[in-house]
């Protein structure tokens, strides 16, 4: 869909990339190599992933390291020289503009266009983005969404070599959201240029289902596919990173080849020395209470909230030791907070984490003998 | 919603209290001077426009007035182009005692203009400025400018900072950003520091009078040639009131939605 300069693909190489402010490590050390197409990068709220973009962009000068767009060093080129366009979580327009002219001013800019040319690729951008309709109207007068497709097609107008999006649907409501994101996966597909999409969703990241970068307090944590990292997560901050609702976290230690946990235990899928500490990951959705057959770990729980959303269930419950826990049930189940259950936790899909340094020791139902 | 009984009567009678100075110098430049000085009424019996015709037939009084104008308008400009970039920096950016430097430039306005009069009389008879619009112009700036600053910075920082990244990545210089996109977002905040610029320079007296004679005289210190040995022209000295309100009136109408917010330094 979108249109190159030239032939051939980009990437974009940040080389030991280092921000530091207030005596606080911004961005510590990144190195990534993107390819052209669709980049995610994913990490929760603090975790750099503006500043990066902002570095990517030229924005932001880093403190050290380079930024290289196809096989150019620009680390001090300034922003108004380079081919990159960004767009932002908030919904920035030229509010003196009209939508026509929002959109077309990259391209009035940019001496490879010609007027008619302009005309064109406005209209080809605004039907592309749904807002056809709207040219003559100015930002103030569009809903959220349309202000945000406006600021979206002004970004796509100009064919350009970095195309950065940091956060751009966290401000949408949810049906809005869902139908952008289906509009922008589909146009994003087979980009000659570099396509680095930013967000805090796993669920946006997993629907994405593009090469995933996981940022975390300033560092690279992981790259790799989407999907694959999420089922074998290489540490507890990145399984952290990509699990919504979050994960829940139990203290476990291993005990003549199995583990303890609460007074339960099951075998350890691999061997370890007595008395290692580990982490146990569990996804909410790995939780029941009611016995489905399997071999499960029990824990007794006292049951403090469930809310409910209509198509699940999510039952806070209190543990053993004042931990928490939280079960992701199918469809609407009503309970009466204060009273006792039992949660089961099939140990085929605990992630077993090391404590101290946070990398999984094991994951799976392949590696676990329930019965041995 | 229900009235209170009086609501509407205590309205004009406060009304009537604020404009009554108005009213009745507006009374006193459509009579006779004889009439003034006679009998006590508050409807003019004999109403005559001789005093305007006067005012606007002798060079030396509408002169005076167009020299207000011109000084008052050639100090909105100036101050305007000179505090719009400044503005914008102290906006925009930081560097070393930006916000000492923000500050002082207030503190301009706290010294009586009395205490520049001699140094800017002085420094005009020597450079050729005195009697000159331009030299009032720029005297003025003195006050005006910091206000104008203060003012434009408060709106400007109420801008988001991505709508010049937005600008700078679509490949916009920095002076065709300000110029095309910039300055139409602020066009409230202009017309309202144009407004405050034009008020304070209009009713400056002290300064205006000492560094100006004949060429740049104000329309305020013509005024004060009505006293003559036959008394005090009190019809002419009315109009010359009446008139002198009326720029301001019609500069205020054009910013009238704004100006609690220019009060405030754009900071509401």
């Amino acid at each position: 869909m979108r249109r190159q300069r030239g032939p051939g693909t980009v990437t974009l190489i940040l080389d030991g990339v280092f921000v530091r402010r207030r005596g606080e490590t911004w961005l510590d050390d990144i190195h990534l190599e993107l390819p052209n197409g669709m980049t995610t990068l994913v990490g929760p709220m603090t975790a750099g992933k503006t500043t990066l973009m902002r570095v990517a962009a030229g924005l932001l000068p880093p403190d050290s390291g380079r930024v290289v767009v196809g096989g150019k060093d620009v680390t001090g080129i300034s922003v108004r020289k380079r081919s990159v366009a960004f767009v932002y979580q908030q919904f920035i327009n030229y509010p003196s503009l009209t939508v026509y002219d929002n959109i077309a001013s990259p391209l009035r800019l940019d001496r490879a266009f010609r007027r008619d040319g302009i005309d064109r690729r406005v209209r080809e951008v605004a039907e592309l983005m749904g807002i056809a309709q709207l040219l003559d109207r100015r930002p103030a007068e569009l809903s959220g969404g349309q202000q945000q497709r406006t600021a979206i097609a002004r970004a796509l107008a100009r064919p350009v070599d970095v195309l950065l999006l940091d956060e751009p649907l966290a401000n949408l409501d949810f049906k809005l959201r869902e139908q952008l994101r289906a509009d922008l996966k589909t146009m994003f597909t087979g980009s000659s240029g570099v396509v680095l999409y930013a967000t805090a969703d796993p669920n946006e990241a997993l629907t994405f289902a593009a090469p995933t970068v996981v940022l975390g307090e300033g560092r690279v944590q992981h790259i790799g596919d989407v999907a694959e990292t999420y089922a074998h997560p290489p540490t507890l901050a990145v399984a952290a990173t990509l699990s919504d609702p979050p994960l829940n976290l139990l203290p476990g230690v291993v005990r003549d080849g199995r583990i303890e946990c609460l007074g339960t235990s099951f075998p350890a899928p691999r061997a370890h020395a007595d008395g290692h500490r580990v982490m146990l990951g569990v996804r909410p959705h790995q939780v029941s209470i009611t016995p489905n057959g399997r071999a499960a770990l029990e824990l007794p729980a006292e049951i403090r909230l469930a809310e409910v959303t209509g198509s699940a269930t999510f039952l806070h419950l209190l543990l053993q030791g004042g931990l928490h826990l939280v079960a992701h049930l199918e469809g609407t189940q009503l309970f009466t907070p204060g009273e006792s259950t039992v949660a089961r936790i099939d140990p085929a899909h605990v992630f077993v984490f090391d404590q101290a340094g946070g990398h999984l020791l094991a994951t799976s139902a392949a590696e676990v003998d329930l019965h041995g | 919603m229900r009235r209170l009984p009086w609501a509407r009567t205590v309205f004009w009678l406060y009304v009537a209290t604020l404009m009554l100075p108005i009213l009745w110098m507006f009374g006193m430049s459509i009579r006779p001077n004889e009439d003034i000085l006679g009998s006590f009424s508050l409807i003019p019996g004999r109403v005559t426009f001789d005093n305007y015709a006067t005012f606007f037939g002798e060079t030396s009084w509408y002169s005076s007035y167009l020299n207000s104008i011109v000084y008052t308008s050639l100090n909105a400009v100036m101050s305007l182009i000179v505090a719009l970039p400044a503005a914008y920096a102290f906006s925009r950016f930081r560097f070393a005692g930006d916000k000492h430097l923000f500050f002082w430039l207030l503190t301009n306005r706290m010294a009586p203009p009395a205490v520049f009069l001699l140094p800017f009389f002085q420094i005009y008879q020597s450079v050729g400025l005195f009697d000159t619009h331009l030299g009032v112009a720029i005297a003025h700036m003195l006050f005006n400018v910091p206000l104008a600053v203060w003012i434009l910075e408060g709106f400007m920082s109420g801008i988001p900072r991505e709508i010049d990244e937005t600008a700078a990545i679509d490949g916009y210089s920095l002076p065709r950003f300000f110029i095309r996109i910039f300055l139409p977002m602020i066009r409230s905040a202009i017309g309202v520091t144009a407004f405050f610029c034009f008020m304070f320079s209009w009713v400056e007296l002290l300064i205006a009078r000492t560094i100006t004679s004949v060429n740049a005289k104000p329309i305020a210190a013509s005024m004060t040639r009505t006293v003559s040995a036959a008394g005090v022209d009190w019809g002419l000295l009315a109009t010359a009131g009446v008139l002198t309100i009326v720029p301001g009136a019609i500069v205020i109408w054009f910013v009238r939605n704004y100006i609690a917010k220019g009060f405030a330094m754009g900071r509401v």
